[in-house]
């Protein structure tokens, strides 16, 4: 308790991931603030998503076959 | 299979790095380029049928009828574009490019640019100039007396000139161009200059008359974007060099034919993945609005591909007085660009980024995981056929071109 009672007595330092207008608004209010670009792969599209995974799985065993030669 | 991707990307982007693309010389495209023939016309971007075609690529199909005198009008090439005894084909599938509808008929002129790392040689016709010309379907007379003089004195003088000239080195002058403030699509100010500067001497050598002569240098010197139809087959004959290496996600292909956007892939030889054509967000000239705009149109984009054009935008922040935007807008596009591709251009340079090589190599599967389309910067043609060019702008290939090629990809390799 006494842990998160120090903590709310800190200064706040903010790292925002994706959506940079969140970060604006804080440095607005004078709160440090580190913003990071960040995005869902593909855009979030669930097809590229699993597209992009049978690549990825296809290339796990493609480099496991290789280390295995 | 067993392709290790990084491995064929590597070397897909080595061979595009390796490639040389020089000057070799000026001829009639039906001599030179592979399958042209007399019924025959080759257009930008993707495979299309006359049926689909926009306004502008309808425009100089027209013309370039009445031009290679298969029709004596425009009603009558109308008639004869629609019918069976004319064929059309992709520039891309005859080792070539055409910027804008990218037009060519078998007696037109082209500049043959080889590859002298490997042989290959890729085509391209010569640059017109801007407003009212075929390339942005333009057909009147004057279109058709200025493409007959080209025929007939420009190519001729060019041809003997270039002989008598130092070997060109189009790589080597592009970089040039790139610290000069060009980035060789829409701004070609500085290459053109010293494309006249490398060939001025060669020309009054020449045993034209001097009004020919004259002429020649006045042509080149008031047409700023002269340079382009040698930017683009260079960027193509480098990028061939990429085709078709096996299990490579490197994009070799970027087009559009005013209909549909088009690309193909390193590592699916000879597909075509396309989607609509998208409408160019820009500055448009004095007199017309956005419901003038022809959709996306041109083979141009085979400079973007090379990690020029749209992708090299820090290296001219002046064009966005052609194309629109802030030059922050244009620092951040190229900053992007890294995101999707592989590598760093070794020879082409971004000042303003410390020398920085320009983004090289999009790689499908980056484009698709971060969702990152490449960034083109393109002309604008008037949707109507015979107006000509009506602005110039920004704009992005469709997703579903990457989302096709990537199905094809795993359906292709992805398999056991």
């Amino acid at each position: 308790m006494s842990k998160l009672v120090s903590f709310f007595g800190q200064k706040v330092k903010v790292i925002n991931l994706g959506i940079p207008s969140f970060a604006e608004d804080l440095k607005k209010q004078g709160v440090e603030v580190m913003h990071t670009e960040w995005r869902p792969p593909a855009g979030g599209n669930k097809k590229i998503q699993a597209l992009l995974a049978k690549v990825e799985a296809w290339q796990s065993k493609v480099k496991a076959g290789k280390g295995a030669r | 299979m067993l392709i290790d991707i990084q491995e064929a990307n590597a070397k897909a982007l080595a061979a595009i790095q390796a490639a040389q693309p020089i000057i070799k010389g000026i001829d009639t495209a039906i001599n030179v380029v592979p399958g042209m023939k007399k019924n025959l016309i080759l257009h930008a971007g993707p495979p299309i049928t006359w049926a689909k075609m926009s306004g502008p690529l309808k425009g100089a199909v027209i013309g370039g009828l009445i031009y290679e005198g298969l029709a004596a009008n425009p009603a009558e090439a109308e008639k004869l574009a629609a019918s069976s005894q004319i064929e059309y084909s992709p520039w891309h599938e005859h080792d070539g490019v055409g910027p804008m509808a990218g037009v060519a008929t078998a007696s037109m002129p082209v500049w043959i640019v080889e590859n002298k790392t490997n042989g290959r040689k890729t085509f391209c016709t010569l640059n017109e100039g801007l407003g009212k010309v075929l390339r942005y379907g333009a057909f009147s007379d004057e279109v058709i007396t200025r493409l007959k003089w080209m025929e007939k004195t420009l190519a001729p003088v060019l041809k003997a000139a270039i002989p008598l000239a130092a070997e060109i080195n189009l790589k080597n002058m592009i970089a040039q161009a790139l610290q000069m403030g060009d980035e060789v699509h829409n701004r070609n100010k500085a290459a053109t200059s010293m494309l006249i500067r490398e060939l001025a001497a060669a020309i009054t050598k020449t045993s034209f008359s001097q009004e020919e002569k004259a002429r020649v240098l006045e042509f080149m010197h008031s047409n700023d974007h002269f340079f382009l139809n040698l930017s683009m087959p260079a960027a193509k004959v480098m990028l061939q060099a990429a085709e078709w290496i096996e299990g490579s996600t490197i994009v070799t292909t970027m087009c559009r034919n005013g209909t549909e956007f088009g690309i193909r892939v390193a590592g699916l030889k000879d597909r075509w993945f396309t989607g609509p054509a998208q409408i160019v967000q820009g500055l448009l000239f004095p007199g017309f609005e956005e419901k003038d705009c022809n959709p996306d149109i041109g083979d141009s984009a085979i400079t973007e591909t090379c990690g020029l054009g749209g992708f090299s935008m820090a290296a001219a922040p002046a064009i966005v007085k052609f194309v629109g935007g802030t030059v922050s807008d244009a620092m951040n596009f190229t900053r992007k660009m890294y995101e999707i591709t592989d590598g760093e251009s070794q020879s082409f340079q971004i000042p303003a980024m410390d020398f920085r090589g320009s983004p090289t190599g999009i790689n499908l599967l980056k484009v698709c995981e971060k969702n990152i389309l490449p960034q083109i910067n393109t002309g604008i043609a008037h949707k109507d056929a015979g107006v000509g060019q009506v602005g110039a702008g920004l704009v992005n290939p469709p997703m579903k071109c990457f989302e096709d090629a990537l199905e094809a990809y795993v359906e292709k390799y992805c398999q056991n």
